[in-house]
């Protein structure tokens, strides 16, 4: 599935308890983070439950792989969608893309508490950090 | 003070939730399905108000607002008069002696912070120790942890037994002469454990120390008496709550401080109204309660929160009581339902009007939001008690914290809540 797709069935669902449904399910489907991966260092702070992101740079063709994790599945469900947007993408791909306008077109800033959009900022500026330093590294 | 319940008419939830316009109307903002009104249960966190306080508030803005302690016109004058008559209804809800013991501040955070820093700025000395509770909201540790370390003193946890209750039986271990101050809680915010407060109060005096009471959960369920007048139980020196507990605005909130304590430790904030004299070089002091209350007080809020006091009295704290006891009672035998359940807290008896838990297999946070699909409204989290969850070994839970305005059917639909949010989270798992 694409985040084309995706934006495509949240538009047709339109109700949010169905919304949630499909994340819970995409929540479970994404893989686990191994637990000593969970670390101090790898916790995005921000956010009401645990969140971690490992965000690895991978060379030819130069990309960034994410993994993330979560307690709450909603949570992961939300992961899974920044995953989709951000992880195997280029830096500059990344510098290019925000996905809180793929929130914002899924719908989903509207049930987003702003200690959730919070958590999900800080998420952000660490991928685009990250993704900076790799072009950065690269010229 | 008992007052004779056969004499009144019972307890009429449905009346009372008429009062609360918030719980009267349909849920409206998209994210829920049917237009049905929330089922509330997260007053622990803030409870909703009644119309006769929301229209105290509009009364006060439309007919006579005026800064108070300050003018001597008619919107002065009768603000002084509005903020007096509830002072007094204050202290004698809480069983004050006098008026000048009731402090206004913002909260409950507020009031604690003014004690911590005030009266720890002055007496607290290296060497001594302060005492608080494992079961502690934030608000009742990071304020004494502040002034202990500037002070030098020691900040001591008295540990909880397996029900979740102060281990009264290692009370001395830690309660000692060097102890100056008892800090602790009459009712927990997540275990809703109802603290012994007098025999505290009796035994930290004993001790020769201080007892301060963070009474936030507790003032809005249960009778409070602060100087021991009503019930011949041992006096406290100082006692917290917020109004927005209390069914009354928020950003005002109470400390009652005991009289001679109050004259004796230092100011807190500087400012306008809190000086007899201002010198170039020095200020002088203005007796409490004003000494505490420097600036603007946050007026239409105290007015209004009188309101509320009157509805709760109206309402009567003993009636208030057999209702919450019996909508616990049904919560507590309800949830026993839901395998995997966790409730966290001491028996019936010991507690009051909350019931935090944890489900096997099912985080807190995706509980709340899928409780508040169906328009149940719970707080998950740590509940600013970062220390007490670590005692517990959960990082998160859920509340449910009942009011006067919930009924059975609230709790039915939290349990039917529930099992809608496990059989998303759980059963699609196999």
């Amino acid at each position: 599935m694409t985040i084309e797709d995706l934006i495509e069935e949240f538009d047709d669902l339109g109700d949010w308890a169905d919304q949630c449904e499909v994340l819970i399910d995409m929540g479970r489907d994404l893989s686990n983070m191994s637990d000593n991966l969970k670390t101090e260092d790898t916790k995005v702070h921000g956010c009401q439950s645990n969140v971690w992101m490992v965000a690895e740079v991978k060379s030819e063709p130069l990309r960034i792989e994410l993994t993330a994790d979560s307690d709450a599945m909603l949570v992961r469900g939300l992961l899974s969608v920044v995953l989709m947007v951000y992880s195997n993408r280029s830096p500059q791909e990344i510098l290019e893309t925000d996905v809180r306008d793929i929130f914002s077109r899924l719908g989903l800033d509207r049930h987003l508490s702003p200690a959730r959009k919070n958590g999900l900022s800080g998420m952000v500026t660490r991928v685009r950090a990250i993704a900076a330093e790799a072009v950065g590294l690269q010229s | 003070m008992t007052t004779d319940m056969s004499q009144r008419p019972p307890f009429d939830v449905e009346a009372v939730r008429g009062d609360f316009p918030i719980l009267n109307r349909p849920l409206e903002s998209g994210r829920h399905r049917k237009g049905k009104p929330p089922a509330f249960l997260d007053s622990g966190a803030s409870a909703q108000k009644p119309q006769c306080v929301i229209d105290r508030e509009r009364e006060v803005e439309e007919q006579f607002f005026a800064n108070a302690y300050r003018g001597v016109y008619y919107f002065g004058a009768r603000v002084d008069e509005e903020l007096e008559a509830t002072r007094s209804g204050i202290a004698k809800f809480i069983g004050a002696e006098s008026t000048d013991e009731i402090i206004f501040t913002s909260g409950t955070t507020m009031s604690l912070n003014l004690v911590a820093r005030a009266w720890g700025g002055k007496f607290l000395e290296p060497g001594d120790e302060v005492l608080i509770t494992e079961m502690e909201h934030h608000a009742n540790i990071v304020p004494w942890q502040m002034a202990c370390a500037e002070r030098g003193a020691t900040l001591r946890w008295l540990p909880l037994t397996e029900d979740r209750r102060l281990d009264m039986s290692r009370l001395d271990e830690f309660l000692t002469p060097k102890t100056k101050m008892l800090a602790v809680t009459s009712m927990s915010n997540v275990l809703g454990t109802i603290n012994a407060i007098s025999e505290l109060a009796r035994r930290a005096h004993d001790v020769g120390s201080l007892i301060c009471v963070d009474a936030a959960q507790s003032v809005p369920h249960r009778m409070t008496d602060a100087s021991g007048q009503h019930n011949e139980v041992e006096p406290v020196d100082f006692l917290a709550f917020s109004g927005h507990k209390l069914y009354g605005p928020t950003g005002v909130g109470v400390l009652y401080g005991r009289r001679d304590l109050l004259c004796e430790m230092n100011q807190f904030l500087g400012g306008g109204h809190m000086i007899s004299q201002v010198y170039r070089d020095h200020s002088t002091w203005a007796d409490p309660p004003a000494k505490f209350e420097a600036g603007t007080l946050p007026i239409v809020q105290a007015i209004a929160l009188g309101a509320a006091v009157e509805y709760v009295s109206g309402l009567g704290l003993d009636r208030i009581h057999a209702h919450e006891s019996q909508l616990l009672g049904y919560a507590h035998e309800q949830l026993a339902t839901i395998s995997g359940l966790t409730i966290y807290g001491p028996d019936l008896e010991h507690k009051g009007a909350i019931c935090s838990f944890t489900i096997d297999g099912a985080a807190a946070e995706d509980l709340a939001n899928l409780l508040d699909i169906r328009g149940v409204f719970v707080r998950h989290g740590h509940h600013c008690a970062m220390p007490l969850h670590e005692v517990l070994g959960v990082q998160a839970s859920v509340r449910a914290s009942f009011g006067v305005y919930n009924s059975c059917s609230d709790i039915d639909r939290l349990v039917d809540g529930l099992q809608f949010a496990l059989e998303r989270l759980i059963v699609a798992e196999k």
